[in-house]
């Protein structure tokens, strides 16, 4: 029976057990260089963690104040019309850049998947700091431009808005280009990954989900951020240079900036999405305490959106000067991509059929994930319609539609993804109350803040807008308490998770009863991940383990499976 | 629609919710508007459907199969089911390919104007949109017949602006150095709002006009009116329409704030330093002089980047700029 560090006065039940008196990854070498300059994925991670939590609360804290702006419909003592343009600005792209396109994958994608995969790190840990550094240098960058002259084009830059706004475009444009090799890196390390690390009985098939949603993942990332990279490489010259790609008084094209923006940022969101949706059907599974359903249909559908999300970027654009035929191409793709999506929706709820559900924290997530994401993927159908989406573009249905799907979907199950495997991270359980109050706010006020801003949008109201005409005042105040609800959920999380850090429950190894690798070491995981590598078995064998009172988790029913392909 | 405003005062007070169109939508207002809300109406019951049947799906299913005694572990069933699994594939696709159909039909028509469109240009630029009529009549406001097609031409003066009247379910964005052509016809008189959808900068949301839809006979007789308001309003009326429709008032404030040219708050009548020493008095004669030739008596202060208005207004409209400039204390 392969085994890790049998924990004493449990009678060898657990495999691994609590480590947090032992040597462990957090423990092991000590001092700030052993951080800065670690190797260690897991302590990468937590790295990543911090930043990217950091950047999310600069991102909220911003929103905040533009719905606290929008309460009243003219000017406001709060901030300008400058301001608030800069505000929404820095929001967008404080929240795309640095906190939901790295997200999932440079937090969890990067603790879990070599602990997923039986392995000792990712295939390039060096190249894995490298990434982390970028981001940095990269964050920091974008965010100097808040000293030196606060963006005002939107997160999009359009031109030629963008290429004559006297605000520091080029700092912030420079930063997200650093920030893009910095998300091609953990794509590449994850696919070599993927590919090279696998242990024997392994294949692709017996693979858990979240690898495949974090294998599409990374193909985004490394064939759509480089067209990113050169678009905004062309509007710093064209800023800089005046070279006139995008200036019609030059014979170049302002539309042109579109396409070539959105031929990245349109793969972007799926970046953004597979993760989250590779988190679902872990804890779909683990939570219905069954397998999941339909492995094979799920594995490939991540496949089909990666590859059919590059066709559909022009449906940001069918009211932008394309020809009709082209909006008819990008429709029908667009209609196409949304039916993979609405399978892996099809068979998570069927996973919990005949299930045994059990509603932790982290189970509330999936829930609200499904309902949040239900209504963004389903709204999707209402800008996909051509007709319709002239009358909806640009208002505050699409801003709507994609808080639900990014915030509803990809921040909803980071959420969840983040209470699943906080134990194992770092030893601690937290307050299952809290985090049950917590989600319940955050599902609460988000619904108030975003479903009110679809109906807005119906009736016309354009987004990006300070000023907005009477009519509209009630829903804004709604959404405004909404924001508010919403702010409070989350201070609530990060209370009781800091305090989990130094007076929660020691975790044991598996307090879930997952059947993936990273629950067969300890909690937190050694240095190395594992004492021996366990072999691979079917990553849905939930049914392998069961409660265990006396270690307050889950132990294995029987010996664990042969290494020879079970 | 009534139950949602009545929950939306209460819980906020605020100002009361739209009052007419429906819970989702505006007024029909042009002949494109219905079949808009045709589709909409179906992919929302589609979505409904759908929707409350997963979640009802998954609320049955966690208060049915919930972890307790005795139920600590599923139940035997099947990993997958092939029949199920295509079914929930196919069905979906079938249905958004009606919605596609249906949607390009309709996108088709609205791209696609009636020959012998009255046809009314349209200018964006930072932060006003200005409607030119065929008799060269420029107004504020889009001013039309009910029951005509009406083709808008239009371009911008600098970014990219967004052309959007919701209840004509009408938008199209308005780029630089391109014409853009958008056509619709209105069926209900009324005045209906129009908005920019494209960020564009600081006044981006408050570039607002007024699409005004008349009952029959009453474009016509607007219009000769409008076009003669030289004639019909006093001078200094008229000079205060030309300032707003005829590029000045992107350069020149009238209440003392500073901009890329002098306030003319005070102006008339004052003592002007100028760039190269001299001071001049600001009279008549000099206020057309910085109309036709500015290069001549730059204030000090300010950059020579006026452009001249020779052959772009008529004396008669000079002198309503002045007489309006008058007004100005």
């Amino acid at each position: 029976m392969a085994s890790n560090e049998a924990v004493i006065g449990t009678g060898g039940l657990e495999v691994g057990g609590n480590a947090l008196g032992r040597d462990n990854y957090l423990n092991h070498g000590k001092g700030l260089r052993s951080w800065l300059l670690t190797l260690d994925h897991k302590r990468i991670g937590v790295m990543y963690l911090c930043v990217i939590l950091a950047s999310f609360f600069l991102g909220g804290v911003f929103a905040e104040l533009i719905r606290t702006k929008l309460l009243t419909p003219g000017n406001s003592a709060l901030m300008k019309a400058d301001e608030y343009n800069q505000m929404f600005t820095l929001h967008g792209a404080i929240m795309i850049f640095l906190f939901v396109i790295p997200g999932i994958p440079a937090t969890l994608g990067n603790f879990v998947l070599p602990l997923m995969l039986g392995a000792k790190d990712v295939a390039f840990p060096r190249l894995n700091l490298a990434s982390f550094y970028m981001w940095v240098g990269g964050a920091l960058l974008a965010l100097g431009s808040i000293v030196t002259g606060a963006v005002d084009t939107g997160w999009t830059f359009y031109t030629p808005y963008s290429t004559t706004t006297n605000t520091n475009v080029i700092s912030m444009v420079a930063g997200v280009f650093i920030l893009g090799f910095s998300s091609i890196f953990t794509g590449l390390n994850f696919v070599v990954s993927i590919h090279k690390l696998r242990p024997a009985g392994m294949s692709w098939f017996r693979m858990p989900l979240f690898l495949w949603g974090i294998y599409g993942t990374a193909i985004l990332q490394i064939m759509a951020t480089p067209v990113l990279g050169i678009t905004l490489l062309l509007l710093i010259a064209e800023r800089a240079l005046g070279v006139g790609i995008f200036d019609p008084a030059l014979g170049g094209d302002p539309v042109l900036f579109q396409h070539f923006f959105w031929f990245y940022s349109h793969p972007a969101v799926y970046i953004m999405i597979l993760p989250a949706m590779g988190v679902i059907s872990e804890l779909v599974s683990v939570f219905s305490r069954k397998h999941i359903f339909g492995y094979k249909f799920v594995a490939l559908s991540s496949i089909a959106i990666a590859v059919i999300s590059f066709l559909v970027w022009g449906h940001h654009m069918f009211v932008a000067g394309q020809s009709n035929l082209a909006s008819m191409i990008f429709s029908f793709l667009t209609f196409m991509v949304a039916i993979p999506s609405a399978i892996k929706v099809f068979n998570w709820v069927t996973t919990m059929y005949k299930g045994s559900i059990w509603l932790t924290t982290p189970m509330l997530y999936v829930l609200s994930f499904l309902f949040l994401f239900g209504i963004g993927g389903l709204t999707g159908l209402f800008l996909g319609a051509l007709a319709v989406d002239v009358h909806l573009h640009d208002t505050y249905f699409v801003v709507a539609h994609f808080h639900y799907v990014m915030f509803g979907g990809t921040v909803i199950a980071f959420l969840g993804g983040l209470h699943y495997w906080w134990p194992k991270m770092f030893g601690r359980m937290y307050s299952e109350f809290w985090g049950r109050i917590a989600a319940l706010l955050i599902f609460v006020g988000f619904n108030t803040t975003f479903f009110t801003q679809f109906v807005m949008g119906s009736h016309g109201a354009p987004r990006r807008s300070y000023h907005y005409l009477p009519e509209f005042e009630g829903y804004h105040r709604l959404s405004t308490i909404g924001a508010y609800i919403l702010g409070v959920g989350f201070l609530i999380i990060a209370v009781y998770l800091i305090h989990s850090l130094f007076r929660g429950r020691p975790a044991p190894s598996n307090p879930w009863g997952g059947a993936t690798l990273e629950w067969r070491t300890t909690s937190p995981p050694p240095h190395d991940n594992f004492a021996t590598p366990p072999a691979a078995g079917d990553p849905y064998d939930v049914e392998a383990w069961r409660w265990e009172g006396s270690v307050g988790g889950f132990v294995p029913r029987t010996p664990a499976p042969e290494p020879a392909g079970s | 629609m009534r139950l949602g405003q009545f929950i939306l005062d209460r819980l906020v007070g605020g100002a009361a919710v739209q009052t007419d169109g429906t819970f989702w939508m505006p007024v029909q207002a042009s002949s494109g508007a219905e079949p808009v809300d045709s589709i909409f109406g179906f992919i929302f019951w589609v979505s409904v459907f759908f929707f409350v049947l997963i979640v009802a799906l998954m609320v049955t299913f966690v208060i049915r199969y919930r972890r307790r005694p005795g139920r600590e572990d599923a139940e035997p069933s099947p990993r997958h089911h092939t029949a199920l699994e295509v079914t929930w594939t196919v069905i979906p696709i079938a249905i958004v390919v009606v919605i596609f159909v249906w949607g390009f039909k309709a996108y088709l028509d609205i791209n696609t104007p009636p020959p012998n469109a009255y046809e009314i240009l349209v200018t964006g630029q930072k932060w006003k949109w200005l409607f030119t009529y065929p008799n060269g009549h420029v107004d504020e406001d889009l001013h039309v017949p009910v029951d005509a097609p009406v083709r808008l031409v239009m371009t911008s003066e600098d970014v990219i602006h967004g052309f959007y009247i919701p209840a004509f379910r009408l938008k199209r964005d308005v780029l630089p150095g391109r014409y853009v052509k958008v056509w619709f016809r209105a069926i209900k008189p009324g005045e209906y709002q129009i908005y920019c959808t494209q960020y564009c900068g600081t006044g981006h949301s408050d570039m607002w006009a007024k699409a005004v839809v008349h009952e029959p006979g009453g474009f016509e007789r607007w219009l000769e009116e409008a076009s003669n308001f030289l004639k019909t309003m006093s001078p200094s009326r008229a000079g205060e329409q030309l300032y707003r429709t005829r590029g000045c008032a992107q350069c020149h404030t009238v209440d003392g704030r500073g901009s890329t040219g002098p306030t003319w708050k005070g102006l008339f009548g004052s003592h002007v330093p100028l760039d190269g020493g001299k001071t001049i008095v600001a009279d008549e004669n000099y206020l057309r002089t910085c109309i036709l030739d500015p290069t001549q008596n730059v204030p000090l202060g300010f950059q020579p980047v006026m452009p001249t208005f020779k052959g772009r207004l008529k004396d008669d409209e000079i002198t309503a700029i002045i007489e309006y400039i008058k007004t100005l204390r």
